[in-house]
């Protein structure tokens, strides 16, 4: 073949230019490492590296582009950015060219050359674009339409047939694509292979009938994968929530943040005439970069479904019977009249979905209205020994390790946590530090899961049980000198400890030994976006806000100050957290149950019934299914007497609950979420004509029909109150170090269970998405291939994992990893953890080989 | 100017694919040779022959060796393109079928010059025959100690792949062949990094084609001086010229660099209806065209870029006329639309617009004012595309209307198997010899 152009070395390489002529006269020095070059005339000086397109875009000149992105490695396929550079006989790509010293850049605005040939390459975008504009979603917002413009040809030459395909394809149930749009930018599969890690597109076929596409058994399952209907440049790719429903100009957009995960994402909500009509993720370079996951961008129905309207209270005048709607003064005076008489025996539970506000506001409620200290935000498995590493090390400390830590960190390690699962952004920022090639990623955990693998992480193998050993181990010099150890010593060094670490005695107190002696810095990542905001507020039994010790009494009187109380009047000893209020119902019934069967004294007076320890309880939203034994939480709930529930919508939990307030959802209030790091990210108010009650305003009117008033709810009083407080300064109890026990050893037939739940599952905040449910990872339990031989299990087929309670059955999926030990997801479909089987993490259960139901004769 | 026999000289042999063939003239004496060399002067030994690449860009192949980083830790690789589908190009073929032992040879002085010790063989995949040749002499090689490991006691490994593309003109062009050749969809590569620094696994890689490095062993056998007494300065050594079309021989020429149309033309026996060409194109479909008054051109690569062509290939396609230039420049603009890879905006899109259009006039349908615009959408290709195939399918039209104006305003109203009776130009035509 004859190639018109010269061979490689002399192709695109640009010659060295010589010192420009006017070098003498430029007057600042350009710093190290650095460039200084012109671009229509105007002199720039840029970091060596820079693309031409990215110095174009800090002088605020225009160059157009498609497959141009700046999170995504240059291709220069699209050639729309063409510029000329002085002594180049041929225009060059902007967006793949380095800006090199003395450089003399000229874009369209100055250079004919790079005219003509980005007007040509508009032209040629354009001619087999189906320009069904009108009927598309992109119109309106779309970069071939607004460049068309600017710098496109007015008119089309093209008289030929347009190139046609049957549409649209389904890459994934959720993403859908109409290949006659498509521009082969390539966004969208270098999105998927080089951010996600998930290259289940790429382009197929060549020329014109270069076609983006997935292979036949490999759906586009990524959690990530509306990132690319955000940045297709056409309307190429869209999502089957969003298709058809809305144009731009008619949707009224709104900065928000992502109520879905810890990970704080900054989204933006379009709205249409009061209804959510899509999510987009919004730019924060600092925590999100540009992109988000699918759960935050597709999750949103739930805002509209089952909401309730009224008012609930029982029925008959005993307070028994069926629900009845009220009116908002006759419940907070029910409400107000239960709870002023069960004082602090309340329990407020407050889950772990609250803005920083209402959080607040619920701290504020138990000590102020119910003068209780029992209050637990964590609505999960948890333990004494994670509550003070909160109180000790989190609360209060503000902005801990942060995104920006974790790009540069030499070695991070992860414990009791699964970021992609977990925290997305915190898995794309790993992925992307990892893929610049500086850090190192290990995990404790029982296998390499998708989301460990994809960020080439070491694991090192551990049943539930066994993590404290493996920290200890890594704390220790090894024989080895530990040469082969992960390096945590080495400055800038992370630990990333899970809201799972909870579920592993002695697992906390190692992390943060390991932390102490190597130096490592220690971060806490939970998984809802409440929790970080609900420690701060003070959610937790013996924190008030932002770290505040309740047993400190400078921290009491700053307190009380603060909200205009006695200081005497706020509680001193620690309250009851979840697993407290469990055992104190516990003992209640006991009690109860003991009294009744108790033989009569025979003189006529009647023993006296101690009274209980829990009188009511507060629920701020919280789901059943989130308790560690959800069965045994709601029989909790069932004996306390007197249980008020704020709630968005009816749930196992509201049908027990004695006065039911409706509040707003997320998108009906202001607040601020505290992201893992401890940033704050504040959003407005979305439906700016809700009448919605806040969880904070409702808890004001049952205060106030207590007549305990709890001063101004408004969100912005709220927020400067807190502000106002400050983080705490003074000394922090020490936290006790709790020793990890034997691990379980499981028997023959038996395993110890792993979980943890998939980013995509039965979560009620993804209630009616069933395009985004389409793409959540199936259900599959696995272990090691010597526990399925031990136990005649075999790959693919269906096994039976039963606790004392109850069971799963599920198809098999033999994993390398570690003996003995068998995970399946906590909340998926099938395999609900907590409801289904009963158990936790670290339990011994049964493995058996399961006979399929629809087998004749089947066992289920 | 005479016939220069090197690579096709025992091409008449029944044996000439066979090792034993290829050793009876001395075939595989170099190896030893080279070792001898070692591998700096081998790579000085080529620069100071002046060889040019023969894959069409007449790149200096010592200095395209010499840019591999040396002692850098890294495995470099070798690579030959065999992947030979440029329209008229038909002289890698035969010469993998008649004398593939010389393409071994090559591979094992260029291996060990460039510190290689794997190389790779990309054959296209239409010729199933020549690849089965290809891995018999490999086989014969291997069989015969010339590759392995410690070549003839030298210390030297080689491994030589014998691996066979799935058809694409594009995997041709060097990064899109590397990307072939590691699993991939074939599409060129972003540069830089250049092959010779990141090429195949992304290390130092030597990307040449087959007719290149079957020059090595005749220039380390005969020394560098020997290549340059033939061509010119810029041009020197001998080439294998395939010519086809209207003339009464075609076939495979070996001639020296600077020999001149015409007397390639009377090599291959003159046109078949006598007379000159019509229009000819030196090196395949992707060099503009020339027409009979540049037959006394020297067929060099600096005498075809001052005539406004380029050499290529070197692979002569010679039309009488017979032929509708409407029609040929159709058939090409087909070719480049299907051989298009897709991954840039300009020849994507382009080529079928151009295709399109082209059809149009073929028809007797085009106007005049697209001869402007297909001029203009030629210069919107040329030198904006990605990789050189946009240039290449923008470059036959535009010489075309230079030379044939006429024929492309008849376009206008006379379809052109109106104007020119398909039959006459083929071998069934009245008169034909062949
Ligand atoms: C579209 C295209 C197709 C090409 N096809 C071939 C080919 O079939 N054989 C070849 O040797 N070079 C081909 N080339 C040129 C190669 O990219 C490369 O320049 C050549 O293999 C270098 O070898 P050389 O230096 O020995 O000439 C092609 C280039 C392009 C742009
Ligand atoms: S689908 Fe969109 S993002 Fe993907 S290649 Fe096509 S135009 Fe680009
Ligand atoms: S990563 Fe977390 S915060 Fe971001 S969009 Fe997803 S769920 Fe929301
Ligand atoms: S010019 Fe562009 S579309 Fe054409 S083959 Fe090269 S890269 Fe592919
Ligand atoms: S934006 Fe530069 S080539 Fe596409």
């Amino acid at each position: 073949m004859t190639s018109p152009t010269p061979a490689p070395g002399t192709v695109t390489t640009p010659p060295p230019p010589g010192p420009p002529p006017e070098a003498t006269e430029r007057a600042p020095a350009v710093p190290a490492d650095h460039v200084a070059a012109s671009i229509d005339g105007v002199d720039v000086v840029v970091p060596k590296g820079t693309l031409i397109i990215r110095a174009a875009e800090q002088l605020g000149i225009e160059i157009p582009r498609f497959c141009d992105h700046p999170l995504l490695d240059p291709v220069a396929a699209c050639r729309a950015c063409l510029v000329e550079i002085e002594g180049q006989p041929k225009p060059q790509p902007a967006c793949a060219v380095p800006v090199g010293d003395g450089m003399k850049v000229r874009t369209a605005q100055t250079s004919p050359m790079a005219r003509t040939a980005q007007r040509g390459v508009l032209e040629f975008l354009l001619i087999n674009h189906p320009l069904d504009c009108p009927v598309c979603d992109k119109g309106g917002e779309c970069p071939l339409q607004n460049q068309a413009m600017s710098h496109g040809p007015g008119e089309s030459r093209f008289i030929l047939p347009k190139r046609t395909f049957p549409k649209p394809v389904a890459l994934s149930t959720q993403v859908l694509l109409d290949r006659e749009r498509c521009v082969s930018c390539a966004r969208c599969t270098r999105f998927a292979d080089e951010i996600a890690g998930d290259p289940f597109i790429s382009l197929q076929q060549r020329g014109g009938r270069q076609i983006v596409g997935i292979s036949d058994d490999t759906p586009f399952n990524s959690y990530f994968s509306g990132n690319t209907v955000q940045i297709c440049p056409v309307g190429a790719l869209t999502s089957a929530a969003y298709r058809f429903r809305s144009r731009p100009f008619d949707l009224v957009s709104v900065p928000t943040t992502c109520e879905h995960c810890a990970s704080g994402c900054a989204l933006r909500t379009d709205v249409r005439r009061s209804t959510v009509m899509r999510r987009l993720a919004w730019d924060d370079p600092d925590v999100n970069a540009e992109w988000n996951c699918d759960k935050g961008r597709f999750a949103f129905p739930y805002l509209q479904r089952d909401r309730l309207d009224a008012p609930l209270v029982r029925g008959a005048a005993d307070g028994a019977g069926a629900h009845v709607a009220v009116s908002w003064p006759e419940a907070t005076r029910t409400a107000a009249a239960a709870l002023a008489e069960a004082g602090p025996r309340t329990v407020v539970l407050t889950g772990g979905r609250l803005t920083l506000e209402d959080a607040y506001a619920y701290a504020k409620f138990a000590r102020v209205a119910l003068g209780t200290d029992s209050i637990d935000f964590r609505h999960r498995a948890t333990s004494a020994e994670e509550a003070d590493l909160l109180r000790t090390v989190v609360a209060g400390c503000g902005l801990g390790v942060t995104y920006a830590d974790l790009d540069v960190a030499p070695t991070v390690l992860l414990v009791g946590f699964e970021p992609e699962e977990e925290s997305p952004i915190v898995f794309l920022r790993l992925r992307a530090a990892v893929r610049r090639g500086g850090t190192q990623v290990v995990t404790v955990a029982p296998f390499a899961s998708p989301g460990a693998a994809k960020l080439h992480a070491r694991v090192l193998g551990a049943a539930p049980g066994q993590e404290p050993g493996v920290l200890a181990a890594l704390a220790q010099p090894g024989p080895d000198g530990g040469a082969d150890r992960p390096d945590l010593s080495a400055a800038g060094s992370v630990i990333l400890l899970g809201e799972r670490a909870a579920q592993v005695p002695g697992l906390i107190s190692q992390a943060v030994a390991l932390a102490g002696s190597t130096g490592a810095r220690l971060a806490w990542v939970p998984r809802r976006a409440g929790e970080r905001g609900a420690l701060e507020a003070g959610a937790l039994p013996g924190l008030l806000p932002w770290g505040r010790p309740l047993g400190d009494p400078d921290a009491r009187a700053q307190v009380a100050t603060a909200w205009g109380v006695d200081p005497a009047a706020l509680p001193t000893e620690p309250g009851l957290d979840l697993a407290g209020f469990l055992a104190a119902v516990a003992q209640d019934e006991a009690d109860a149950a003991a009294h009744a069967a108790a033989p009569d004294a025979g003189d006529g007076a009647e023993a006296q019934l101690p009274a209980r320890r829990v009188a009511a309880v507060v629920l701020a939203g919280v789901e059943a299914a989130d308790a560690p034994d959800p069965e045994a939480f709601l029989a909790a709930l069932g004996a306390v007497p007197f249980v008020l529930s704020l709630e968005t919508r009816t749930t196992e939990v509201t049908a027990l609950a004695d006065v039911v307030l409706p509040v707003g959802v997320v998108t009906e209030k202001s607040g601020t979420f505290l992201d893992w790091e401890g940033r704050a990210r504040p959003f407005g108010q979305v439906l700016r004509e809700s009448t919605a009650i806040t969880d904070a305003r409702a808890l004001a009117l049952v205060a106030r029909a207590m007549g305990r008033p709890l001063g101004s709810i408004e969100v912005a009083d709220l927020r400067a109150e807190l502000a106002g407080l400050g983080r705490w300064q003074g000394p922090r109890p020490a936290a006790a170090p709790v020793a990890a026990p034997v691990p379980p050893a499981p028997g023959p037939g038996q395993a110890v269970l792993a979980t943890w739940r998939h980013l995509l599952d039965q979560g009620r905040l993804q209630a009616g998405e069933e395009a985004l449910a389409g793409t959540a990872r199936p259900a599959v339990a696995r272990t090691s291939p010597a526990t399925a031989a031990a136990l005649g299990l075999v790959d693919g087929g269906p096994v039976t994992v039963a606790g004392a309670h109850g069971a799963v059955t599920l198809p098999l999926v033999v994993t390398a990893m570690v003996d003995d030990v068998v995970w399946v997801p906590g909340n998926s479909a099938g395999s609900r953890v907590g409801v289904d089987l009963r158990a936790g993490a670290g339990d011994v259960v049964r493995l058996t080989p399961a006979v399929r139901s629809d087998e004749p004769g089947g066992a289920p | 100017m005479t016939l220069t026999p090197v690579l096709t000289a025992h091409w008449d042999e029944a044996d000439s694919h066979t090792i034993g063939g290829y050793r009876r003239h001395g075939g595989y004496e170099q190896v030893a040779r080279g070792f001898e060399l070692g591998p700096d002067a081998l790579i000085q030994m080529v620069k100071d022959s002046g060889l040019r690449g023969r894959g069409g860009a007449g790149f200096p192949t010592g200095m395209k060796w010499g840019f591999v980083p040396q002692g850098d830790g890294k495995p470099h690789y070798l690579v030959v393109n065999a992947d030979e589908s440029e329209p008229g190009a038909c002289k890698d073929i035969p010469l993998m079928l008649a004398n593939p032992h010389a393409l071994v040879e090559g591979c094992i002085l260029t291996s060990y010059a460039i510190r290689a010790n794997w190389a790779f063989i990309y054959v296209r995949g239409e010729v199933p025959h020549v690849h089965r040749r290809l891995r018999a002499a490999v086989r014969e090689a291997y069989a015969a100690g010339y590759l392995g490991r410690n070549i003839m006691g030298s210390g030297f490994d080689l491994e030589l792949v014998v691996h066979a593309g799935a058809g694409a003109y594009i995997c041709g062009e060097e990064t899109a062949l590397l990307d072939s050749l590691e699993g991939r969809r074939g599409q060129p590569r972003l540069k830089p990094p250049f092959p010779a620094v990141a090429g195949l696994y992304a290390s130092p890689t030597v990307v040449n084609n087959v007719e290149t490095i079957a020059n090595v062993p005749y220039i380390v056998r005969n020394g560098a001086e020997w290549l340059t007494q033939w061509g010119t300065e810029k041009s020197p050594g001998f080439k294998l010229m395939s010519v086809s079309g209207h003339v009464r021989r075609p076939g495979v020429y070996e001639v020296a660099l600077g020999t001149t149309m015409r007397q390639l033309l009377e090599y291959a026996g003159g046109m078949r209806h006598g007379g000159e060409p019509k229009f000819w194109l030196p090196g395949g479909s992707s060099v503009p065209m020339l027409t009979a008054e540049h037959l006394d051109l020297p067929l060099t690569y600096e005498d075809m870029a001052a005539a406004g062509t380029m050499l290529g290939t070197a692979t002569p396609m010679v039309f009488d006329d017979t032929v509708s230039v409407v029609k040929a420049i159709t058939r090409w603009l087909d070719f480049y639309k299907h051989e298009s890879c897709g991954k840039c905006t300009p020849c994507r899109e382009g080529t079928g617009w151009i295709a399109g259009t082209l059809h149009r006039f073929e028809a007797g349908q085009g106007t005049e004012a697209e001869l402007g615009m297909l001029e203009e959408l030629c210069a919107q290709i040329m030198g904006r595309s990605f990789c050189a195939l946009g240039d290449a399918a923008a470059t036959p039209f535009p010489a075309a209307l230079t030379h044939f104006r006429s024929e492309w305003l008849a376009a206008t109203h006379t379809p052109a198997d109106q104007a020119f009776d398909p039959v006459a130009a083929t071998v069934l035509a009245a008169g034909a010899t062949r």
